[in-house]
């Protein structure tokens, strides 16, 4: 999954990736482009995982691991960086989510359970600010339920904000006619997918 | 002659008071003002609100301050880690309060203080729980949530050198709320790794200009 997010990458794009499954695809970025990474944190240009014994403690990525800096990057304060997310500057934004519907609402900030302790981060303000969402996700949970869903059960991240949709199974594109099928993993049909997605056009 | 030089973190903190709010630097254990943090725990100040991206990880820090069960409430945006065992167990027995604020919301409801804004729209958390029972308005077409100011009594915050004005830079992703939380509060108290000559730091490269910093502290 996190390959097939990079190939649609262009060379140039600047690019947050959200915590978790997202933070795969910077190893899938080709290493001749220039791409550039922003981490809420402050810093653009963001760079790999340094060797084992040159951590910095003060350069982490948004999971708090250490990564290191390309050169030609820079660091800011935190107010810049959410003007830059929020400001629609950045072009890209890779997320992982619970659900997505399809009108690209997205629930990826709170499973629902009454007794659990909130925590949002940035990811409200990527939902709103980035050109482009593109969520990254399994298509269906372990128990074999649809994550993508007419309408989101779990509390919303953001309204209508979801771009593309990358799964185990399929590339979907949001539009306003529904979802449209841009790619089936091999060996997989449309028949197939039909049966675990909202398919249906919407007229 | 002006110096903001304090010689020990604990004469920096010692004249907050009970019922103060503090914010606090860091993302993570990133920029955390952790010598002023520990000072605050000696120091014994109570009934405290606290405003900081997270809740504190592990034994020490925010944690051990929490710990203390003398913050009341904690305003921040991810208090949930793998290791946030100490705020987990308050927030589930009653003894914290919890306000959860998207991270640009946080850091611009900061910046608002510290830049004589009353209130802005933001489009984050418009149609979201987080929205709920808040004041919108459309423009241009979309929603955006009426937000205020956090203004603080005090804020910590870790730079990497500051001279005796006040004038402070920071060191990589360290930065992250410093330089925002300087401006909002009525002190701010700055704990540097070193303190430099007047005239060491480039005027271009100055991050936070003496101007919103009251005290500093190597430490």
């Amino acid at each position: 999954m996190a390959a097939r997010v990079a190939r649609d990458i262009p060379e140039g794009a600047y690019v947050n990736l959200g915590i978790g499954l997202p933070t795969l695809v910077a190893n899938h970025l080709p290493a001749d482009k220039d791409i550039f990474l922003h981490s809420e944190n402050g810093m653009l240009g963001m760079g790999p995982a340094p060797r084992a014994g040159a951590e910095d403690p003060d350069l982490t990525n948004a999971g708090k691991q250490p990564v290191t800096l390309l050169t030609g990057g820079a660091f800011f304060h935190h107010a810049d960086s959410f003007a830059m997310i929020r400001g629609r500057h950045l072009d890209i934004c890779v997320l992982g989510a619970f659900q997505v519907s399809v009108t690209g609402d997205l629930a990826n900030w709170h499973a629902g359970e009454p007794d659990a302790i909130p925590a949002v981060g940035g990811a409200m303000d990527l939902a709103v600010g980035a050109k482009q969402v593109f969520v990254m996700m399994e298509h269906v949970t372990k128990k074999g339920e649809r994550k993508i869903v007419d309408a989101c059960s779990y509390p919303l991240t953001g309204r209508r904000c979801v771009s593309r949709i990358y799964t185990d199974l399929a590339v979907l594109d949001v539009t306003p006619a529904g979802l449209a099928v841009r790619e089936l993993v091999d060996g997989l049909s449309l028949e197939e997918l039909a049966r675990c997605t909202p398919l249906e056009v919407r007229s | 002659m002006v110096s903001k030089v304090v010689e020990s973190a604990a004469a920096a903190v010692d004249d907050i008071d009970d019922g103060a709010t503090i914010m606090i630097g860091g993302f993570g254990t990133a920029g955390l003002p952790s010598a002023l943090v520990d000072a605050v725990i000696d120091q014994g100040a109570r009934d405290l609100t606290i405003v900081s991206n997270n809740a504190g990880n592990g034994e020490t820090g925010l944690a051990a301050l929490l710990k203390t069960k003398r913050v009341r409430r904690i305003i921040c945006s991810y208090p949930r880690q793998t290791d946030s065992y100490v705020f987990d167990a308050l927030y589930r027995s009653g003894e914290i309060e919890l306000e959860v604020v998207p991270q640009g919301n946080l850091v611009e409801r900061i910046r608002a203080a510290g830049a004589g804004i009353g209130a802005f729209y933001t489009p984050t958390a418009a149609g979201t729980m987080l929205a709920a029972g808040r004041e919108s308005r459309t423009f241009a077409g979309r929603e955006f949530v009426l937000e205020y100011p956090i203004h603080a009594d005090v804020a910590l915050v870790k730079a990497h050198k500051g001279d005796r004005w006040g004038n402070l830079v920071y060191r990589k992703t360290a930065r992250n709320f410093g330089p925002v939380m300087a401006t909002a509060a009525r002190c701010t108290i700055a704990q540097v790794d070193e303190i430099v000559d007047l005239g060491a730091l480039d005027p271009e490269s100055i991050v936070t200009p003496g101007i919103f910093v009251s005290r500093v502290v190597e430490a």
